[in-house]
C-alpha cells in the first residue's frame, strides 16, 4: 500500500494541486501584481508602482484605520466567544442525554445557512427588536458590533461544536477515569486533562474562528453595510468600497487587499505558535 | 526513477496548460458557445451564431425591464437569425457585473453607463458612434455622452421624478375643513408644501394615514432617492445661479433648503426620524400603494410597480421638489437620463457591426419602438418614436403636463457628482443628522468639502 502512494501520488495530488492554482495561487499572484497597477477590468492593466499604496493610507477620515482596530477587536471577542460557546455545548453533548444528535444537528444548522442571507434574517430580526426602544441596527456602530457578534456566534457555535466533539471522543476514557480514581474534580479533570487533549482541536478551532472574524465580509454588508456613516464597516467592506467607491481606485482597493492579506497571515501564524506550542502527545 | 520524470513531467504540462487556459479566457477573442458565457436568458442556444455575422451581447441595468428586453431579443433573432443575448445584473450590482463580464471572453458587446462620472471608468471602452443612426436620430446634443468630438454615450431612456402623490387622498384632504389648499394643484411651493405636509401629518389620523411623507429609508436601497436625487436640487440651482452645468467646486448656497426639505420629509413621515436607518425602498413603496401615506419621493420608474400593487392612474400625480429657492413656482419636474448605451470598443468587427444594426432596429422598427415605449414605458429621446410612439405610464403624463404649462424642467445635474464615495458620504451624514448622532454641519462638511475632495481623488494617476 505504502508502496502503491508512493509511486502514484502525483496522480492524487494533481487534481487538487490544479484547483488550488487555478482557484488560489494565480488570482493571488495577479492580485498581488494590480495592487502596483491601475486597471478597470484585472486584465488590462497598467503598471503605476508603489501610488496605490499611497492612496490606500493617504484616506484622511481614518476609516480603513478605524475599520483596522474595530475588525480586530470583533475578531478576538468573537474567537473567544464562538470557541468558547462550541467547546461549552460540546462537552454537555458529548455527555450521554437523550436526543444527544438531534441536538447537534441543529445546532449546526445554522452553518448551513449563507451569509448574505443570514445577514438579511437578522436584520429583520433585530431591527423588529431594536424598535421597541426606538433605535435601529445602524442607530450607532456597537449596536451592529454585536448584532453581528451574535449572527456569528449562532452560525459558527454548532461547527466549532463538531469540532470539539470528534476531539472529546478521542481522549480514551481510561484518563479521565483514572483521574476521577485518583479524586480529581469534574473542572480539574477538564482542566488538566480533558483541556491538554484537546490542544490539536482548539489550535484548529481557534484559526477558523480568527481568520473568519477578520474575513467577514457577506454578513458585514448585509446587516448594516457599514452604517453609520462607515463605522461598523469592518476591512473587507471597506476594501470592497474603495474599490468601486471612484474611478481609478480599484487599485487602491488591491493595496489595502494585499496589506490586509498580510495582516491576517501575520496573526494567523502567530496564533498557530501559540496554540500548537502547548498540544501534546498522546 | 522513471516515473517520477514521467509525473513530473505531467504536471509541468499541467501548470502550462492551466495558466495558457486563464490567459485565453482573459484576453483570447470573442469564441461562440465559450464556457465561460453567462446562461442566456433568451434561451437561445449561444453556439448557433456563426462567427461571420457577429453576435449582440446586451447587459441591461434596468431589472425591471428584463423580461420585456428578452422577449424583443427573441424577436430580432427570429426575423434575422442573429443571435442576441440579454443579460440582467442583479439591482444594484450593475458595476460589479460590468467588471467581471468585461473579462470574459465574450465580454458585453452593449453596455451602459450613468453619465459623465461613470464614463470616466468606461472610456476606454467606448465606441465611437458619431456615425450610426442611433446617433443620427437623437433630438438634441444634450442626449448624447461627448468626449470632445467623441459620441461615446447614447441616452435611450428620459426619465422624471418629483414628489409623487396620492391624488385620491391629497383631494380628501383638501375637503377637510379648514384645509390649507382646496386643490392639490395650489402647491405651487415649498411654503405652500411645508404647509399642507405638517397640517396632514397633525391630522393624520382624521385622513387615516400614518403620515404625510411615506419614511425616507436611508437603507441602500433606498438612500439614493436622498443622497442623488434631492441632493440634485441644491446643486441645480447653484449651477443655475453660477451660470455652470459642471463645476470642480460647490459652495453649498442652498444648502439651507435641503436641509429644510429634509426636514420636513423625516418630521412628517409614517415612522420617527430615529427609524430610517431600517427602512428599504420596499417599505416606502408598500406605505404609499396602501394608502398610508400621500406624498413618496420618486419618479417615473415606479409607476409599473404602483399599478401592480393596486393602484390607479387616477390616483397618482406628481409634483416637482420645491426646496424653496427663489422663483420656483415656475420650476417643472426633474427629467434627465442616467441610461447612456455604449457599444464595446474591444469586441469583435462583426459584433459590433450587429450590435449597432441590432440597437438601429430596436429604435426603427415597429417592434422595437412598441417594445420600448409601450411594454417598458421609456420616453426616448429618438426622433423615430414621434409618429405616436408615447409611453403608457400616468406620472410621464404628469410630467408632460408641467412641459406643457411652461414650466422649466430640472436638469439631472447629479450626474457631474464626483464619485460614489461623495453620495455614500452625504447619505451617511444626513443619516446621521436625522437619527440624531450627527449635527448638519457634517452634512455640510461632506457636501462642500466633500465634493472638492472627491473631484481631486478622482483623477487618474
Amino acid at each position: 500500500m505504502e508502496r502503491f502512494i508512493g509511486r502514484y501520488w502525483p496522480v492524487f495530488v494533481l487534481p487538487t494541486l490544479l484547483a488550488f492554482l487555478i482557484g488560489f495561487l494565480v488570482p493571488f499572484g495577479m492580485g498581488l501584481y494590480l495592487s502596483f497597477c491601475d486597471f478597470t477590468t484585472v486584465s488590462d492593466a497598467v503598471f503605476v508602482g508603489l501610488n496605490n499604496y499611497v492612496r490606500a493610507f493617504s484616506d484622511t477620515s481614518g476609516a480603513f484605520i478605524h475599520s483596522l482596530w474595530y475588525t480586530t477587536l470583533f475578531a478576538i471577542l468573537s474567537t473567544l466567544l464562538i470557541n468558547l460557546f462550541g467547546l461549552g455545548i460540546a462537552l454537555l453533548l458529548t455527555r450521554p442525554i437523550r436526543g444527544r444528535n438531534l441536538y447537534r444537528t441543529v445546532l449546526f444548522l445554522p452553518n448551513l445557512i449563507g451569509g448574505i442571507v443570514l445577514g438579511w434574517l437578522w436584520q429583520v430580526i433585530l431591527n423588529g427588536v431594536l424598535a421597541r426602544w426606538g433605535v435601529t441596527i445602524v442607530t450607532n456602530e456597537w449596536y451592529g458590533f454585536w448584532g453581528l457578534m451574535l449572527i456569528m456566534l449562532w452560525q459558527q457555535a454548532g461547527y466549532m461544536m463538531i469540532i470539539y466533539i470528534s476531539g472529546l471522543t478521542t481522549i480514551p476514557e481510561e484518563l479521565s477515569e483514572a483521574a476521577g480514581i485518583d479524586g480529581a474534580s469534574p473542572w480539574q479533570t477538564l482542566w488538566h486533562v480533558k483541556l491538554p487533549m484537546l490542544m490539536p482541536s482548539i489550535t484548529i478551532g481557534t484559526f477558523l474562528t480568527l481568520t473568519n472574524g477578520f474575513k467577514l465580509f457577506d454578513q458585514n454588508l448585509a446587516l448594516t453595510n457599514g452604517m453609520p456613516s462607515g463605522r461598523s464597516e469592518l476591512l473587507a467592506l471597506n476594501i470592497y468600497n474603495t474599490f468601486y467607491g471612484r474611478a481609478g481606485w480599484e487599485g487602491a482597493g488591491q493595496a489595502k487587499a494585499v496589506v490586509f492579506c498580510a495582516i491576517v497571515v501575520g496573526i494567523a501564524l502567530l496564533q498557530l505558535r501559540l496554540t500548537q506550542s502547548r498540544e501534546v502527545q498522546q | 526513477m522513471e516515473m517520477r520524470k514521467i509525473m513530473a513531467l505531467v504536471i509541468a504540462v499541467a501548470v502550462l496548460l492551466s495558466l495558457a487556459v486563464i490567459f485565453a479566457t482573459a484576453e483570447g477573442p470573442a469564441a461562440p458557445g465559450d464556457a465561460q458565457m453567462p446562461v442566456p436568458s433568451n434561451g437561445q442556444p449561444s453556439g448557433q451564431t456563426g462567427n461571420e455575422t457577429g453576435a449582440v451581447y446586451y447587459l441591461n441595468f434596468k431589472p425591471e425591464q428584463a423580461t420585456q428586453w428578452e422577449e424583443l431579443a427573441r424577436e430580432y433573432t427570429s426575423q434575422t437569425g442573429i443571435s442576441v443575448t440579454v443579460m440582467t445584473a442583479a439591482s444594484d450590482t450593475y458595476e460589479d457585473t460590468l467588471r467581471s463580464e468585461m473579462e470574459k471572453a465574450q465580454a458585453p458587446t452593449l453596455f451602459q453607463v450613468n453619465g459623465p462620472v461613470g464614463l470616466r471608468t468606461w472610456r476606454d471602452y467606448c465606441l465611437d458612434l458619431s456615425g450610426t443612426a442611433l446617433y443620427r436620430e437623437l433630438k438634441s446634443d444634450e442626449f448624447a455622452l461627448k468626449d470632445g468630438q467623441e459620441v461615446l454615450g447614447v441616452a435611450y431612456a428620459i426619465e422624471t421624478y418629483g414628489l409623487i402623490y396620492n391624488r385620491e387622498l391629497l383631494s380628501q384632504y383638501c375637503d377637510l375643513p379648514e384645509a390649507v389648499i382646496s386643490r392639490p394643484e395650489e402647491i405651487t411651493n415649498f411654503e405652500t408644501l411645508k404647509a399642507v405636509a405638517e397640517d396632514i401629518q397633525a391630522r393624520k389620523e382624521e385622513l387615516g394615514v400614518l403620515g404625510a411623507f411615506t419614511s425616507a429609508g436611508m437603507d441602500s436601497s433606498s438612500d439614493w432617492r436622498f443622497k442623488t436625487h434631492l441632493a440634485n436640487m441644491p446643486i441645480y440651482y447653484e449651477y443655475r445661479d453660477r451660470g455652470v452645468e459642471v463645476s470642480e467646486t460647490i459652495e453649498g448656497t442652498y444648502l439651507d433648503h435641503y436641509r429644510a426639505i429634509w426636514d420636513l420629509y423625516i418630521n412628517n413621515a409614517t415612522c420617527p426620524p430615529g427609524m430610517i436607518g431600517a427602512r428599504s425602498n420596499e417599505d416606502a413603496l408598500a406605505e404609499f400603494a396602501l394608502g398610508e401615506a400621500v406624498f413618496f419621493q420618486n419618479g417615473t420608474w415606479v409607476y409599473d410597480s404602483l399599478i401592480q400593487n393596486g393602484m390607479e392612474d387616477e390616483q397618482l400625480g406628481m409634483l416637482p421638489l420645491y426646496i424653496g429657492a427663489q422663483g420656483e413656482e415656475e420650476q417643472g419636474l426633474t427629467t434627465g437620463s442616467e441610461n447612456y448605451w455604449c457599444v464595446n470598443k474591444r469586441a469583435s468587427e462583426e459584433d459590433i457591426a450587429a450590435t449597432i444594426a441590432f440597437l438601429e432596429w430596436v429604435i426603427t422598427s415597429d417592434e422595437g419602438r412598441e417594445a420600448l415605449s409601450g411594454d417598458m414605458g421609456f420616453v426616448t429621446p429618438f426622433r423615430t418614436f414621434d409618429e405616436g410612439y408615447t409611453a403608457n405610464n400616468a406620472l410621464q403624463r404628469a410630467a408632460n403636463e408641467y412641459l406643457e404649462a411652461g414650466k422649466t424642467p430640472v436638469s439631472w445635474s447629479f450626474t457631474t457628482i464626483p464619485s460614489e464615495t461623495w453620495k455614500n458620504n452625504v447619505g451617511a451624514a444626513l443619516l446621521e443628522y436625522a437619527q440624531g448622532t450627527g449635527d448638519w454641519e457634517t452634512v455640510r462638511s461632506a457636501f462642500v468639502d466633500g465634493w472638492a475632495a472627491e473631484v481631486t481623488n478622482s483623477q487618474r494617476p
